[in-house]
């Protein structure tokens, strides 16, 4: 009797997990238990975490959220829509679980996706000495959990000087209700070698569901990564990401990551520059309104010297929504000639709109170049009056700045229909927007 | 160009203009007709890019006396958006930047709203590109000005060159330039003077607000005011601007007071 009134999330998780007698000895088997025995000994953050302090996970803790299990009634016709154009190869999961009729893969010896144990024999080397080396997961409870219920992965493995031209596309499509799913993406750029990642959110219903995510980026001298992110879940859905890059000699990482779905949402993002003249640009959008939470911490972390690194983060917030943003910055001791530019900007389209964001600088050393600023507030009186001038009404005007704050990010978006689809997403809501 | 019993666009009369609880404006009188230029000069503070602004509607500031008639309307009644609707239009000493909208997409925005109050019809992507790279020949404007963010990383001179184009495209009845010429370097004064010679014509008129004269060595005003402390304190011909050039705003202080001592 109080075995479902006692089901709370985090137990009933505990509780799901099994070793699978059949791979406890092998390395993913090891490596999932030693992921497992350290989510037991942690908790589901609260406020008094500092690192969770704006952002209130309580609401998912009242059900189960049982691992999804795997779905196949989900034709492609009923997929096709959400297809870029531009890709060749696409990547379907559903509910965390590969979904291999409803994926295109044109370049095998580049990709491989599916279920862990059986490419884990094909690319065992590969697999073991980058899966899990980024995202840590000590102190991190869902990256933790997620490799504890690691099954199914995308593994992407761009060889030397190998330049993939068109965008990879790793769709994640959420059906269930009341369920957690773990996707996870390993994606290797060997040395000299170029490619763009698409990764995407979406639910087709507004399902309640989490979904826990791993991203690991590893780039080999001078290669270049490309990253866009676009989370569009469900309205009532709880998203969890965690994305872990690693750059190595003059290697660079760009990435755009773009919120506004979800009940709840935190994304963390960490890139490491290991080694010297590596660089990245890290940008950021989320607009969320009515009950929403979007949370995006960042770290960048400066290892080594010469390196770049531009940040530039904007929240679009209406109703009685909470945007929060943490960028921390780290420049090593090492780390002189670092470059680094922070910026976040805030535009609150109401009064019970709020945003918390901490730019967060920790430099030691002396020769570097870092700036940062934040900026919370309302359109600018001169900017409507510009617009009013020029004929446009006071709410158009208001409705064209709001695009635009949004659409300066969007615009770096490195994939044009995507680009396009986000922009009219963003030109629509911020229409109907009556202030 | 001063053409006999043309009629009147714009009629200021005693205006009187405060920003937070400041008297900026001091009882202006001004008449501009159809086809004619005037020029507003003045020192920083005198009030001249204020009177810019209170015709275009800024709401910062507070109208406290006096009246302002644009053709057959109280132009003090007007939201910014329907006098420029109505063919009052002013170029922007510092342009807004607005980053993430492409300047044809903000062109044409303006351009269909101003066209459709008017009782016109608006142009679709394809008839305004047409339509606006004719008018950006007038500028001597690169075509991907258009594909750029409005204003955005423009230098001063695109920027002024910018609000020209919007001039050329709207098609006001009565232009204010603010300080149009202020960041210009020699080569980029004579394209925006050219261009606004170019859109002067007998139906339109261009009230100049400079600090300077150079700017009149490329458009030649009918009238020349001379504004100090809020109000009008001399008019004449182009010729007021080159004795100021000479003289400096001393002489017209050292003017008025000689003149305020024979009143008394």
């Amino acid at each position: 009797m109080s075995e479902t009134t006692s089901t709370d999330y985090f137990t009933s998780l505990l509780k799901s997990w099994s070793a699978k007698s059949d791979l406890s000895q092998s390395w993913l088997g090891q490596l999932r238990t030693e992921a497992y025995d350290r989510v037991s000994v942690q908790h589901l953050p609260t406020k008094r975490d500092e690192e969770w302090r704006f952002t209130d996970i309580s609401p998912l803790a009242r059900l189960p959220y049982k691992p999804s299990r795997p779905q196949e009634n989900l034709q492609a016709k009923a997929v096709e829509h959400l297809y870029l154009s531009e890709a060749k190869n696409h990547l379907v999961f559903v509910d965390g679980h590969f979904a291999p009729k409803l994926s295109i893969i044109a370049e095998p010896t580049v990709l491989v996706a599916g279920n862990l144990p059986t490419f884990l024999s094909t690319h065992a080397s590969i697999i073991q000495s980058h899966l899990g080396r980024y995202a840590h997961f000590d102190n991190n409870v869902f990256a933790a959990l997620n490799t504890a219920f690691l099954h199914d992965a995308a593994l992407i493995y761009v060889p030397q000087h190998c330049i993939i031209a068109e965008p990879i596309h790793l769709l994640f499509i959420a059906t269930q209700n009341e369920v957690t799913n773990y996707p996870r993406c390993l994606l290797i750029g060997e040395t000299g070698s170029q490619v763009t990642l698409v990764e995407d959110y979406v639910a087709f219903e507004q399902i309640t569901y989490i979904n826990n995510s791993v991203i690991e980026i590893s780039l080999a001298p001078n290669a270049h990564a490309k990253h866009v992110r676009i989370q569009r879940e469900s309205d009532k859905a709880f998203h969890f990401a965690n994305c872990a890059v690693s750059l190595a000699h003059a290697s660079s990482y760009q990435s755009v990551s773009i919120s506004l779905g979800s009940r709840l949402s935190r994304y963390n993002l960490d890139v490491r520059l290991n080694d010297e003249a590596a660089e990245c640009t890290v940008d950021g959008f989320t607009m969320i309104a009515n009950q929403q939470l979007a949370d995006t911490h960042t770290c960048i972390d400066h290892v080594k010297p010469n390196g770049t690194s531009y940040q530039q983060h904007k929240c679009i917030v209406n109703d009685k929504a909470h945007a929060v943003f943490n960028g921390k910055i780290i420049v090593r001791p090492h780390a002189q000639r670092t470059n680094s530019s922070q910026s976040s900007r805030n535009l609150l389209l109401s009064k019970t709109a709020q945003v918390d964001t901490k730019p967060q600088l920790e430099i030691f050393a002396d020769d570097v170049k870092c700036s940062h600023g934040a900026t919370v507030g309302q359109l600018e009186q001169e900017e409507i009056f510009y617009l009013r001038s020029r004929g446009l009404s006071e709410q158009d005007a208001r409705n064209l700045l709001t695009y635009a704050f949004g659409a300066e990010i969007i615009s770096r978006i490195p994939v044009t229909s995507l680009k396009q689809q986000l922009e009219q997403i963003v030109l629509s809501q911020t229409q109907s927007n009556e202030l | 160009m001063i053409i006999e019993n043309s009629p009147i666009i714009l009629s200021v009369q005693g205006l009187h203009a405060s920003i937070n609880g400041t008297e900026i404006l001091k009882g202006i009188d001004l008449t501009v007709k159809s086809g004619e230029i005037h020029a507003i000069m003045g020192l920083n503070g005198s009030g001249k890019s204020t009177l810019a602004k209170v015709l275009a509607g800024h709401s910062a500031y507070e109208v406290t006396a006096g009246s302002v008639r644009f053709e057959d309307k109280n132009l003090l009644e007007l939201p910014p958006e329907e006098r420029a609707q109505a063919g009052l239009f002013l170029a922007f000493q510092y342009p807004i930047e607005i980053p993430g909208v492409a300047n044809t997409q903000f062109l044409r925005l303006a351009y269909n709203t101003v066209q459709t109050q008017r009782g016109k019809e608006e142009l679709d992507p394809l008839e305004f590109d047409d339509f606006v790279r004719e008018k950006m020949k007038l500028l001597d404007m690169k075509p991907d000005f258009l594909d750029r963010s409005v204003n955005e990383g423009f230098s001063g001179g695109e920027k002024k060159r910018n609000e020209i184009l919007q001039m050329a495209l709207l098609e006001p009845k009565l232009s204010i330039l603010d300080e149009t010429d202020s960041g210009l370097d020699i080569d980029a004064l004579k394209i925006v003077a050219n261009g606004v010679n170019r859109i002067a014509n007998k139906d339109n008129a261009i009230v100049l607000v400079t600090h300077y004269q150079r700017l009149l060595d490329y458009i030649v005003p009918d009238y020349v005011h001379i504004m100090q402390a809020g109000r009008i304190v001399m008019t004449g011909n182009k010729e007021l601007a080159r004795e100021l050039e000479t003289r400096g705003y001393d002489w017209v202080s050292a003017n008025k007071q000689a003149e305020n001592g024979v009143r008394a």
